[in-house]
């Protein structure tokens, strides 16, 4: 550390150069960039309990990982780039070894950041769909699936209902979604499979500062009355859609969310009215789990979780934050094994995530048999394209509506291909991958 | 040539045509436009409610909306019962106005009106700070059915088809335009609503034949406190109760050039050309340009009205003296 | 007494119209550029100068853009985000088109698109005036921010929606994409920073200064004594939104390097006006005092308990962070409402009296 000697101002300046601590002996160090503030919170608080809880388990139950505790560290967000940008750089130099931004706006913005800075960023199915292309993003991981992938399933399901892929033509498949980058991603898959299946695209946008006044968008849905309805929201946009589709009458078994749409407070205002919505989920609902039993015992009795009440636990988007952090958990264990080292860094963490693999049996072994599908990242996919399932809401909770889906991969992955390639034409030159594959 | 009529036809042919097929859709549309139209205008009401009285633009309306909102659900959630939890959250509300004319306002009078802007926009943070302290940030549920608010859907026969009346909806115009009612014969009508005309008219005039500017001051503030409860109940029980809510309010802004910061009437007829004009735009002509324009049309049509008068619709005339 | 200009004569018109006629004042921002170009570079840590210098200084120059428009021509605007924006955008379509020129020249040169479509934005406040205007600049807002969403072109079709710094590099160094350094970025933006604050100063305190300043205290006065309203009214907007472009395209090139539309939304609009207000209408010194302010303190706030070691909840800190800017802002409105300059300037009186003070 540099010896800071001008006073005003600077004053602030030694604190930050003289008080970042080095990581202790036998300990891993992850920040955690959450959101429970802004207009997002009500999806960020249960995602924050859920990783935080999942590590304090590991912690309190086995000690850690291997016998390395996890230091973790929140960092508020309030889901906007310009605060992910301030915790990335007040936590990096602290010897972080991973990043999970929860927004796609700061996962964009640290990507060529931590590419260059070597520190893996996990956007666990968000963030930039192209970033599976490992070849391309060494540093960048976003298992299980993409969004292209997700949509994929979705219309799979669609075609299964309608008796066949095939049955789609001349079907209207309408599409409502956030009207920012998150919310298009997926036209252009989309609008690639309507011409490969012959369905037609009514796309209804949704601006952000409508999300809680949709009646336009489900007049023109209402005028349209299209066949199915694809849905691509967040937040507020969520609950507000499923009221005014229960609204104008649309079959609620016909409307079909994606993952970040299908939390309890989604469908719960809608009363009755929103029985029946489907949405995707790659996650599993409920807290019958033994390791989710085990967050219970020693980290909510305990008083050590910031949820509040003990029916929130197992819900579904605490259930994604205790994925993300299973997904790390895994990858630190893994990187143990690959380097033989206790304390590993932010470049072996991403050897661990590179090789990750949770097995059904591995995922039996931690106490979360059934929990999700079998994960495989591998070197030239870091996305992995795993399978989803479709939940429906039955009025009280999300039930299980559908078996695991795989996605197409064949109609993903050359999209995928060509966004990576885009991207790194756009952001030339973009450094090629120097980081060698490991042997498996 | 041929490109030109085309685009001319899609633009000022079809959009009609395509009213005059599906009247009942239309009416649909018109009633939708009617009911955000309204709920517009209570905001708007709130806003030229302050301003009249002290010349403050109340950036803050839209989180004293989830604010008012906040409270009430979160009483109720503590186990006090619904309407026993109205009142309290009108209490609070009451508070919060006696605590802003204390603190902010009254230290800041007589400055322009682009600090007393700042003031409310400093508030609204401290506000958002405070909310999400005391009731956390999740999304909560509005207590619609507690309330006595109807969650069913009427099913009109119109032209052979069927035009879907949500019965919150129906309720919320009714409220609105009650309330609206109230405020409006409240204004003209009452002795107290004669002095916050007096002091819109001149404060030291005002003062000069003993009409407490405090206390007006403190009144306003109230009154629009309850059009945010009102406000946050109705939009609360569309959607849910949550931060994302304060957006809202910025609705409220074209409705209020349109219909002039001063005025009553003007909050509701342009709450009206607003809700009904971008509803019939954005399903009629939006999706010729890819749809989603209800974030700024509004503003277009606003702007368009003011090149002709600068002051609004119903604004006072702006007469300017070298 | 430690402020004082007797004995200082002005023998010449060139020494009377000088930027700095004291030479306290010379001596001062001597001192102040040697600090920033030297000192902070050298002894300030990577963050400081990475998350705390480099947005407030970028954030200074879109508050000087505004305080030429609200400060000095009356006109408020609620649309600087979305101007920023414009910049933003037009310099990465510039240097994603023209790779090989200079990333710099792409940065100045983006803030002559803002300027136009300021201009257009700007048409109204001919008719319309004061808060009525404030409001309808929120149509600028909202229609560039749906630009920037709806016309793919603008991003270059990304599926992600998102704007990139691509790498360039000037004299051989890199200072714009991944991988460059701090203290490149950080120079850069300072340099052009300075730069064009001196611009600034020589505009508004000359003849079109004047002109705008007549417009802002009564634009009818103005008019009769021969000051042409639209050219004016519009040059504002102009000028005003080249500075917000530019540093649009300095928060895109500098600081973020990725960027998606939400990031120039109605938030970002308030907090620079919120930096000119605090820090004074129509003073320069004021645009940095207020971004200063208004930029930087949030961070310190938000991350002093952490570096002090106290251990609370992140959502804690961030709302009571809020609250206090919040209350802050509404203090200082009530206790010094025209703004940290003229507590500045208070400060001077007090020195050049001191110690004996009336």
């Amino acid at each position: 550390m540099r010896v800071n000697t001008l006073l005003v101002g600077t004053a602030m300046m030694a604190l930050v150069g003289t008080a970042l601590p080095a990581a202790a002996e036998d300990s891993v160090y992850i920040p955690l960039l959450t959101y429970r503030t802004g207009a997002f919170a009500g999806s960020g608080i249960p995602i924050a309990d859920g990783m935080h809880d999942y590590f304090k388990m590991l912690n309190a139950r086995d000690g850690g990982i291997g016998g390395v505790k996890i230091v973790t560290e929140e960092c508020e967000t309030g889901y906007t780039a310009q605060k992910g940008v301030e915790c990335y750089e007040a936590t990096k130099a602290k010897g972080a070894l991973v990043y999970n931004p929860w927004s796609t706006g700061i996962t964009l913005a640290l990507i060529p950041k931590a590419t260059q800075e070597k520190i893996p960023v996990l956007s666990m199915a968000y963030g930039l769909s192209a970033a599976a292309m490992g070849k391309t993003f060494p540093w960048v991981f976003n298992p299980p699936l993409t969004y292209w992938d997700g949509l994929s399933v979705a219309i799979k399901y669609v075609g299964d209902k309608s008796g066949g892929l095939d049955k789609l033509k001349g079907k209207t498949i309408g599409f409502i979604y956030l009207d920012a980058p998150y919310g298009k991603e997926p036209i252009p898959l989309l609008e690639g499979l309507a011409k490969d299946y012959g369905f037609k695209v009514a796309k209804y946008p949704v601006p952000a500062d409508k999300m809680q006044d949709q009646s336009s968008q489900w007049l023109n849905v209402q005028q349209d009355n299209p066949d199915w309805m694809v849905m691509w929201g967040w937040g507020a946009m969520n609950p507000t859609a499923v009221k005014e589709a229960a609204k104008v009458g649309y079959p609620m078994d016909k409307f079909i969310g994606v993952w970040w749409s299908g939390s309890e407070d989604d469908a719960r205002p809608a009363g009755p009215g929103g029985k029946g919505y489907l949405t995707l989920n790659f996650t599993a609902t409920g807290a019958d789990f033994p390791a989710v039993q085990d967050i219970v015992k020693h980290v909510f009795d305990k008083g050590n979780s910031s949820v509040k009440e003990k029916s929130k636990i197992g819900e579904v988007n605490y259930n994604k934050g205790v994925y993300n952090s299973v997904l790390m958990a895994e990858a630190i264990r893994t990187a143990q094994k690959i380097t033989g080292k206790k304390v590993i860094n932010a470049a072996d963490m991403r050897l661990g995530l590179e090789a990750l693999e949770i097995s059904e049996a591995r995922f039996k072994e931690i106490g979360l048999g059934g929990f999700a599908a079998p994960v495989k990242v591998t070197c030239d996919d870091h996305s992995g394209a795993h399978a989803v399932y479709l939940q429906q809401w039955n009025g009280t909770k999300w039930v299980k509506a559908s078996d695991w889906i795989a996605p197409m991969k064949d109609k993903v992955r050359p999209l995928l291909e060509k966004d990576a390639s885009d991207y790194t034409a756009k952001n030339a030159p973009w450094p090629a991958r120097s980081e060698d594959c490991p042997k498996s | 040539m041929e490109q030109v009529l085309e685009v001319l036809s899609m633009v000022l042919v079809e959009p009609f045509a395509r009213m005059a097929t599906n009247p009942a859709f239309l009416v649909q549309v018109i009633w939708e436009g009617f009911v955000s139209g309204v709920l517009y205008a209570l905001i708007a009401l709130g806003f030229v409610l302050i301003f009249k009285a002290s010349g403050v633009f109340n950036f803050a309306q839209g989180i004293m909306v989830v604010f008012a909102a906040l409270t009430l659900v979160g009483l109720h959630e503590a186990g006090v019962p619904a309407w026993v939890a109205v009142a309290l959250a009108l209490v609070v509300m009451y508070v919060l106005a006696v605590g802003v004319e204390r603190i902010v306002l009254r230290p800041l009078v007589n400055q322009p009106d682009i600090i007393l802007l700042m003031a409310t926009i400093g508030l609204t943070r401290v506000l958002v700070g405070f909310g999400e302290l005391v009731f956390g940030g999740e999304p909560k549920v509005m207590i619609a059915n507690e309330l006595g608010i109807p969650s069913g859907v009427w099913r009109i026969p119109l032209f052979d088809r069927v035009v879907v009346i949500k019965l919150i909806d129906l309720t919320a115009a009714i409220v609105a335009i009650v309330m609206v009612a109230g405020l409006a014969f409240f204004f003209s009508r009452t002795r107290i609503g004669r002095a916050l005309r007096a002091v819109a008219d001149d404060h030291q005039a005002a003062l000069s034949v003993g009409i407490s500017l405090e206390q007006i001051w403190v009144i306003v503030w109230f009154a629009a406190g309850i059009v945010a409860l009102v406000t946050g109940i109705m939009w609360g029980a569309r959607s849910d109760v949550s931060f994302a809510l304060e957006i809202i309010a910025l609705k409220a802004l074209p409705v209020l050039i349109l219909g002039g910061f001063t005025s009553v009437p003007g909050a509701i007829v342009g709450g009206l050309i607003i809700g009904i004009g971008e509803k019939i735009g954005e399903i009629y002509w939006g999706r010729l340009i890819g749809g989603g324009i209800e974030s700024w049309l509004a503003y277009m049509i606003a702007l368009l009205f003011l090149l002709f008068r600068p002051q609004g619709l119903f604004g006072e005339k702006i007469i300017e003296r070298v | 007494m430690f402020y004082r200009e007797a004995g200082q004569f002005k023998t010449g018109y060139a020494d009377d119209m000088a930027v700095f006629p004291i030479r306290q004042d010379r001596i001062g921002i001597a001192v102040i550029l040697a600090i920033a170009y030297l000192a902070v570079p050298m002894f300030g840590s990577p963050f400081f100068v990475s998350t705390i210098m480099i947005p407030m200084l970028i954030l200074t120059m879109a508050a000087i853009g505004l305080n030429i428009l609200t400060g000095y021509a009356g006109l408020i605007s609620l649309g600087t985000g979305a101007f920023m924006g414009v910049g933003a955008y037009a310099c990465f379509k510039l240097a994603t088109a023209f790779p090989d020129v200079n990333v710099l020249v792409w940065v100045l040169a983006s803030g002559f698109f803002s300027a136009a479509i300021g201009v257009v934005f700007g048409l109204p406040s001919l008719r319309i005036k004061g808060l009525y205007l404030a409001v309808a600049t929120l149509a600028a807002q909202f229609f560039l921010q749906w630009c920037f969403v709806r016309i793919g072109w603008l991003t270059n079709y990304s599926s992600s929606g998102s704007i990139e710094a691509a790498r360039r590099s000037l004299f051989g160094v890199q200072i714009t994409g991944p991988g460059a350094s701090e203290t490149a970025r950080y120079l850069c933006v300072l340099t052009l920073l300075v730069a064009l604050t001196w611009i600034a100063s020589n505009i508004v305190r000359g003849r079109i200064g004047r002109k705008w300043m007549m417009v802002r205290d009564m634009d009818i006065a103005a008019e009769l004594m021969g000051v042409r309203l639209l050219p004016t009214k519009l040059l504002a907007f102009a000028v005003s939104s080249y500075f917000c472009g530019v540093a649009g395209a300095m928060l895109l090139f500098f600081h973020y390097g990725s960027m998606e539309s939400i990031a120039f939304n109605i938030e970002l609009s308030f907090q620079v006006l919120f930096m000119v207000i605090i820090g004074g209408l129509g003073s320069l010194i004021g645009s940095y005092l207020g971004a200063g302010f208004i930029a930087a303190l949030p961070v310190v706030i938000k991350f002093a308990p952490q570096i002090l070691g106290i251990e609370l909840p992140s959502a804690v800190v961030d709302q009571v962070t809020v609250m206090i800017i919040g209350g802050l802002i509404i203090f200082f409105l009530i206790v010094e409402p025209h703004g940290f300059a003229r507590l500045w300037q208070i400060g001077k009186q007090k020195l050049r009296v001191w110690p004996f003070p009336y």
